[in-house]
């Protein structure tokens, strides 16, 4: 394998950890309450954002970003599930996709309306130079995102399967009336879901807005990959989101490598109804 | 008998329209509204009366805005002339979506709906005979009558009125045979549907394939009227935004619901695109995107609906009364 194939590859499995660490609270609210949050893309849009703000008026980089982006975020998550969510995921199937979806519509062009249509990007050497390991050369921005994102996102599946808290989400999601027979309170934890995965879409946007250009309009291209990622995953589980979002990287990357950068989109919207034709139980789910 | 009188006379109102207010932008208004109710009511049939909710219906737009401008472009065909070419690829590509997702939960069909949408744009977009990023155009000049470029809006008004009568007409027709009663059935109760032997994944096929073919149309006549079609009007997700709000506004599974929705948000956008400019876009999709989510929270079925029931509840209720004479 030639080395810049490598490297390809590399910068693949980076990208793609950050895709797993956006999708996984997708997938988690999907599982947990059978909603589809249609502005999840544009929430990482948001942090992308918060990020490029931090930046321009301090100076600061993802370190600075994130904490920030996660809280305004997750607030963010939290006011949409009480005042919306939590009202139309009850009604008709037209009532709850709509919902996020205006929500979506409301973000972004908010955005524009604000920012304009211009792409922004941060300074490439924000985070640091590029390494050369072993004549593969890996930008510090993708690695330092890479690498926490499957950290966080491998926290989250732990958060999930070990914790007390975990449990009772768990719970609510198999049977919400049954938890709340045990003391559950399933409107909490629901919110606490929305909290928890509008946050991640914080951290993810703060990292990734420091490889990846910044628009208003991202959020519908990466809301798409959010979506391939958990069909492919398998609806609800984390540990198949992280696996689709290493691979789909990887297939971006490589699609854009060997066929040429305005195909890569296009090859991995085409897996996506492969998959719903083929498996639209993903690769880890139940049938 | 009443709601008859009612509505003949709202249709002679339609038909005078454009005679009465005979300005340029009055007319093309009056058109615009029209080509839009046309969209949105085939929307209908799938987002309403099926209840499955395509976030991207702009691809059947697109199929028959860009079938009408590319045989035009390269076979010379007039425009018009392209409507069965439209049609079906739409109907293809809502099969190529339908079949795999109507058996799922309908948040897979739109999540399907939607990337169809943005892969059809891209591809569009690096296709060069279909105009790249650029885009293709109509006759400049009318070679024949039948390539129906008109400078006024009037012959354009009219054609759109036939056109949606027809529309509206096929899914009345609809709305009272076997396929509507399985629809109401399937959107009420999909498992006692199923249950008691309806065959839920084909009627919704069905009712996505009719509504796909119906909305290519609005496409082609769209783009005859603009004589011009690009990745951005033909296939962008703005334009599914303001095909699925007019309907949803307006009453979505109401026979008359997209067309109330567009003729209130028609002439808003065209009146603040007028007084805003370029930068009015932006702002425009801020409002709808409130409306979508307060249609969403508070009003899933529309407008017309609420108008309804409050006429209802306005009325002495007879059905009380008489239920007390009985006891």
């Amino acid at each position: 394998m030639s080395m810049s194939l490598l490297q390809v590859l590399i910068g693949g499995l980076m990208l793609g950890a950050v895709y797993a660490l956006f999708s996984s609270g997708l997938t988690l609210i999907w599982g947990m309450m059978n909603v589809v949050n249609f502005a999840h893309g544009d929430f990482v849009m948001i942090a992308m954002y918060v990020a490029f703000m931090v930046w321009k008026l301090f100076g600061g980089g993802p370190f600075m970003a994130m904490p920030i982006a996660a809280m305004l975020l997750a607030t963010l998550g939290i006011i949409a599930y009480f005042s919306l969510v939590r009202h139309v995921m009850k009604g008709p199937m037209l009532a709850q996709i709509l919902g996020t979806f205006g929500l979506a519509l409301l973000l972004r062009y908010g955005m524009f309306w604000t920012f304009g249509a211009n792409f922004q990007s941060l300074p490439e050497n924000l985070v640091g130079g590029t390494y050369d390991l072993w004549g593969i050369r890996i930008q510090a921005s993708r690695l330092l995102a890479g690498t926490l994102a499957i950290v966080l996102t491998i926290a989250l599946h732990l958060m999930l399967t070990r914790t007390s808290l975990g449990s009772k989400m768990l719970a609510v999601a198999e049977d919400s009336t049954a938890a709340q027979l045990m003391g559950i309170r399933p409107d909490r934890m629901q919110a606490i879901a929305w909290g928890l995965a509008a946050g991640l879409t914080g951290i993810a946007g703060a990292l990734i807005a420091t490889f990846f250009y910044i628009s208003p309009t991202v959020g519908e291209t990466l809301a798409i990959i959010a979506f391939v990622t958990v069909s492919l995953g398998g609806f609800g589980s984390i540990t198949g989101a992280l696996v689709a979002g290493l691979l789909i990287g990887v297939i971006e990357s490589l699609s854009g490598y060997l066929i040429g950068a305005v195909y890569k989109d296009i090859v991995v919207y085409t897996i996506f109804i492969a998959v719903l034709w083929f498996r639209p139980q993903g690769l880890m789910g139940k049938n | 008998m009443k709601r008859s009188v009612w509505l003949l006379l709202i249709l002679a109102l339609v038909i005078v329209y454009p005679l009465l207010f005979t300005t340029p932008f009055l007319q093309r208004l009056g058109a615009l509204v029209l080509l839009y109710a046309i969209a949105a009511s085939a929307w209908n049939i799938v987002g309403g009366y099926a209840g499955q909710v395509s976030v991207g219906h702009v691809v059947f737009f697109g199929c028959g805005a860009y079938a009408s401008m590319a045989f035009f472009t390269h076979f010379g065909w007039p425009p018009i002339a392209a409507v069965p070419v439209g049609m079906a690829a739409s109907v293809g590509i809502a099969a190529l979506i339908g079949v795999p997702t109507l058996r799922l939960s309908g948040h897979y069909f739109s999540m399907a709906t939607i990337a169809v949408a943005e892969l059809a744009r891209l591809i569009v977009t690096n296709v060069e005979a279909l105009g790249a990023a650029v885009g293709l155009s109509g006759p400049v000049m009318p070679r024949t009558v039948f390539d129906l470029s008109f400078t006024s809006a009037l012959p354009y008004y009219y054609l759109f009125l036939a056109v949606l009568l027809v529309v509206l007409g096929l899914t009345y027709w609809m709305e009272n045979s076997r396929i509507g009663f399985y629809l109401r059935a399937i959107k009420d109760n999909e498992r006692a549907a199923r249950s008691l032997g309806v065959q839920a994944g084909r009627y919704k096929l069905y009712a996505y394939m009719i509504s796909a073919g119906l909305t290519s149309v609005a496409g082609t006549l769209y783009a005859t009227m603009y004589g011009f079609i690009d990745p951005e009007s033909g296939l962008g997700i703005l334009t599914s935004v303001k095909i699925l709000i007019m309907a949803a506004l307006g009453g979505a599974g109401l026979l008359f619901g997209p067309l109330v929705g567009a003729a209130i948000l028609v002439p808003l956008e065209e009146i603040s695109n007028n007084l805003l400019g370029g930068k009015g876009a932006g702002l425009t999709f801020v409002v709808y995107g409130a409306i979508i989510m307060i249609i969403a929270r508070f009003y899933p079925s529309g407008l017309l609906k609420l108008l309804l029931d409050r006429m209802a509840a306005a009325k002495p209720a007879p059905s009380d009364k008489q239920v007390r004479d009985v006891a």
